[in-house]
């Protein structure tokens, strides 16, 4: 169970990020999370509410956009989304293949903001 | 939506969650190539033999007049780490107090906390938290992650937790000797883990009866001279 350890890193990343650019407040964050990552989402999401309390995240909604694993078949000289992590072979032709292309993200792609209205 | 006074906006980060962890293992690589030293990061579920088969690698590496070292991550006790010990080998435990899987800036920290000089080791073997699954996203700058399972585990580990089997480069099955008591489906084992990952290479050991050890050990002393030679990198 290390998707609270990874939520904080969100969190410090994307505050980080959002006080450089002079953001009060973020409305979202969305993440690029690869089926190979091994991150689980709905952990992740509880674990995010805790890490985003007290910061320009607070209460803001995280969002996770699926990465599907692509590998390079040799054979047919095309990438080919996996139909299961479990099998490393071209769900066309069966040709196994290690040339992964997608499916490790963990990545932070961009937050949402909104722009407040003038302070009266 | 419907305000005026507020716009959606962007904000571009793209950056990897890890990127901390991912630039400190890159900087703990370099420094281990410079220094000549095969770095293998060990993982495994707890109790699938990971401390056994270290003990007779180091045992055997020392006895060929290689200069070998271990870290050793464990949730608590130093036990493994004094057990190690025992090989004569430079041993230091890093305890993470519950946390699942060891990081970059543990190694770094304890690489300078116990002043090994790395520039003076053949082969550095680092025992992580026996778990399998978080520690596949953290690199510590190794230059082999080695998976381990013994025959007591179950054909279908492979397929359990295809994350860390297909990070791995090199798949170690432990206590081969007792396979039959346990009725081990070695085939079924096997096409298992070329189907997470693909062409690795698997080894078959048990570091009770020695089965096995000589391939295991030809193999980390071919991978630490094609780190020596020039022409490898």
């Amino acid at each position: 169970m290390h998707e609270l350890s990874i939520a904080y890193n969100i969190v410090q990343i994307a505050d980080d990020a959002a006080r450089e650019a002079g953001v009060e407040r973020v409305d979202a964050v969305h993440l690029r999370l690869g089926q190979l990552s091994g991150v689980v989402s709905e952990a992740l999401l509880f674990g995010y509410d805790i890490a985003a309390q007290g910061t320009r995240l607070e209460g803001s909604r995280l969002e996770i956009e699926d990465v599907p694993v692509v590998i390079f078949c040799a054979q047919c000289r095309a990438e080919r989304e996996l139909e299961s992590i479990q099998v490393f072979c071209c769900p066309e032709c069966g040709t196994p293949s290690m040339d992964i292309r997608s499916g490790n993200e963990l990545e932070i792609g961009y937050v949402e903001y909104s722009d407040e209205p003038a302070h009266s | 939506m419907w305000s005026t006074a507020m716009n959606p906006r962007i904000l571009e980060i793209r950056k990897g969650v890890l990127e901390k962890n991912d630039v400190l293992a890159a900087s703990l690589r370099e420094r281990f190539r410079k220094a000549g030293v095969l770095v293998l990061n060990v993982v495994s579920s707890p109790g699938s033999g990971k401390t056994a088969l270290l003990e007779v690698t180091l045992q055997r590496l020392l006895a060929q007049g290689y200069r070998a070292a271990a870290l050793v991550g464990d949730l608590a006790t130093d036990n493994d780490a004094a057990r190690l010990a025992r090989s004569g080998a430079s041993v230091r435990q890093i305890t993470t107090s519950g946390n699942c899987h060891l990081e970059a800036h543990m190694i770094g920290d304890h690489l300078r906390d116990w002043k090994l000089e790395v520039e003076g080791l053949d082969f550095l073997f680092i025992e992580n938290v026996g778990n399998l699954v978080c520690p596949s996203h953290y690199d510590l700058g190794e230059d082999i992650r080695v998976v381990m399972l013994s025959v007591t585990e179950g054909e279908d580990k492979p397929l359990k937790y295809p994350p860390m089997f297909n990070s791995a480069d090199a798949a170690v099955i432990t206590k081969v000797d007792i396979a039959d008591a346990v009725e081990f489906d070695r085939a079924q084992t096997i096409t298992n883990i070329n189907s997470v990952r693909p062409g690795m290479t698997i080894f078959e050991t048990s570091a009770k009866r020695g089965t096995g050890i000589d391939a295991w050990i030809a193999f980390l002393i071919a991978q630490h001279d094609a780190l020596k030679s020039p022409a490898a990198r």
